[in-house]
């Protein structure tokens, strides 16, 4: 069952096509690499799933409804959770509220609640700090959840940016390009708090260009170039394919 | 020394708070002393949007001013009591947030900071303009106050000094309430990075509109008090000027902070009643002040508290009056504090 299709999704700014006509799809519980060189439309291709920015054509189907015409926050709650390119958390805010605020979706205690301190509020926070707690505890950072997100290493910062995204149980994480910016071990951890993701059941669509990260973790990669997809299958085709080794050594002569 | 100044020093404050009206020395200082709480409570509801939210509203007056002339109006057209104008007021400003909020909203930055400009000048305008219902310039006179409840009547200077505390402190215990919940938190997200707070699902509009209705609500319920107090009531209530003074407490007490912004009221406020003989002129102060306070204390008086009673540690990001310890095990800073 494919958990994620494009059709002909396109995106241009003005006179550039950012992402021309990509079809992709994406079975349910496996992970799925997007690979391609700088300014071949990765990002943006996430930001027009997650309904960060609006499509110009193409739809989007995720879990078998059209979400081509959702808001971002409709999108998430349906279950597609995502985290961005440079770590994107709440700086100032502690590592539990990060996680906290990934869980706010799942509740529905509104100002009157607060006013009054209601018994939902406070069934629905013993809930949520469950929850993140939990969260906290499969990225490893019990003993950080109370430590302020920018004071924590960079290592940290991409697992708790993946707790926020994991704390409301999603069926499908998309990853920008989860290993930028850390070390050669540290890549080793993370991958495997990836696969331990992924062997839970959750689908996950990443970005990146390490590649050998890329070759071992995924099964299905996509290749993008200059906003078009030019190949798309196992890593061992991928490596094969002439149009891939053109798109990143240059043209034959 | 410096423990028991940070464990203390809010109870005295409120301590000092609830005593000022026995203290000042007379009618006309209680007078002023009344005001300063009536503009604190507007200075908590631009702090709302401005701190909570992250969001720069100059509509704030244009809010005041609908829920003082609706108490005024309703009162001296319709003959409606001041104790269910007042509500009705508030609920009109709530009505009115509504709607401009969903309208304003849909501009970021700078851009809504100039929206809602526009709407405070129209709303200005409007009760400028409109002689029929609000007798334009001359304004509103002989607005009745507030009537007794029970036994207790609202007469008196004092009194009516009291009543104000009240609410002030009712409009303090509400917000700070919202800041310690979930909706706090949400808050927070939106103001530090929307895309992250949408990508997790939390509706960014519907929660920026939440706190602009919020906002508008309780200024509408200074403007009210305002009304009742004074007795009468001009379209300058309503002007920009105020909507920047309000701004500058909420700046000089610390934007997002809860106290902070009330500290900021009395000593700004105090400070224009104390150079009132130098008129207009009195800007120029204000105005070299604002901007050594922006070089120099860009985190106001709430800060400064912060930084200088070391022994707590208070989040740039948070803002609760209860100094909040960063322990194991503790929770964190918004809503976590019950644990």
């Amino acid at each position: 069952m494919m958990l994620l299709e494009t059709t002909r999704l396109s995106k241009s700014f003005g006179g550039l096509r950012a992402v021309d006509d990509v079809n992709i799809a994406v079975a349910a519980g496996s992970i799925t690499g997007i690979i391609g060189p700088n300014g071949a439309g990765k990002t943006t291709f996430f930001n027009l799933i997650s309904r960060a920015l609006p499509a110009t054509s193409g739809k989007i189907v995720f879990d078998g409804h059209d979400v081509t015409g959702l808001q971002a926050h409709q999108v998430a709650r349906r279950g597609l959770a995502r985290t961005f390119q440079s770590t994107t958390l709440f700086a100032d805010a502690t590592a539990i509220e990060n996680v906290l605020i990934g869980y706010r979706q799942r509740t529905s205690a509104g100002l009157f609640d607060a006013m009054v301190r209601s018994a939902r509020l406070a069934r629905e926070e013993r809930e949520a700090e469950d929850a993140a707690h939990a969260a906290l505890a499969s990225a490893d950072l019990d003993a950080a959840a109370t430590r302020v997100a920018r004071n924590l290493t960079q290592e940290q910062q991409k697992r708790l940016a993946i707790a926020v995204a994991l704390v409301a149980k999603p069926k499908l994480l998309l990853l920008d390009e989860p290993f930028a910016g850390i070390n050669v071990n540290q890549t080793r951890g993370l991958m495997a708090f990836i696969e331990s993701i992924a062997a839970a059941g959750l689908t996950i669509l990443l970005i990146e260009h390490q590649m050998q990260a890329v070759m071992q973790l995924c099964r299905r990669i996509t290749v993008l170039d200059y906003g078009k997809k030019i190949a798309d299958g196992t890593p061992d085709e991928i490596r094969r394919d002439p149009a891939v080794l053109d798109a990143y050594l240059g043209g034959h002569a | 020394m410096r423990g028991a100044l940070a464990r203390y020093g809010p109870v005295m404050a409120r301590a000092g708070a609830a005593l000022l009206p026995l203290i000042v020395p007379n009618e006309y200082y209680l007078q002023i002393l009344t005001q300063a709480y009536v503009f604190a409570i507007s200075t908590s509801g631009l702090n709302v949007i401005v701190g909570l939210a992250g969001q720069l509203s100059l509509a704030h007056a244009g809010f005041f001013g609908i829920g003082a002339y609706a108490v005024a109006l309703l009162a001296t057209k319709a003959g409606v009591a001041f104790w269910i104008g007042l509500p009705a007021g508030i609920a009109i400003c709530m009505a009115a947030g509504h709607v401009v909020g969903s309208i304003c909203l849909r501009s970021k930055g700078h851009y809504f900071a100039i929206f809602t400009l526009a709407v405070a000048l129209i709303i200005h305008l409007v009760i400028q303009k409109w002689e029929s219902l609000t007798h334009g310039h001359v304004g509103v006179i002989g607005i009745p106050g507030p009537g007794p409840l029970g036994p207790v009547t609202f007469d008196s200077g004092i009194s009516r000094s009291y009543l104000a505390l009240f609410f002030l402190a009712l409009t303090v215990a509400a917000v700070s309430r919202i800041v310690r919940s979930p909706i706090g938190r949400t808050l927070m997200a939106v103001r530090e990075s929307e895309a992250l707070a949408s990508a997790v699902g939390v509706d960014v509009m519907a929660a920026k509109r939440m706190a602009f209705t919020l906002s508008a609500a309780i200024a509408g319920l200074a403007g009210g008090l305002f009304a009742g107090f004074i007795g009468f009531l001009g379209p300058e209530s309503a002007n920009v000027e105020m909507t920047f003074n309000t701004l500058l407490y909420v700046m000089v007490g610390g934007v997002g902070s809860l106290t902070g912004p009330i500290a900021g009221t009395f000593i700004v406020y105090g400070l224009s009643q104390v150079l009132a003989v130098l008129q207009q002129y009195q800007m120029v102060i204000f105005g070299v002040a604002l901007v050594l306070l922006i070089l120099f204390m860009p985190t106001g008086l709430a800060g400064v508290w912060r930084s200088s009673v070391g022994s707590v540690v208070q989040p740039a990001g948070s803002s609760g009056r209860r100094p909040v310890r960063r322990s194991p095990g503790g929770g964190g800073s918004l809503g976590q504090g019950g644990r």
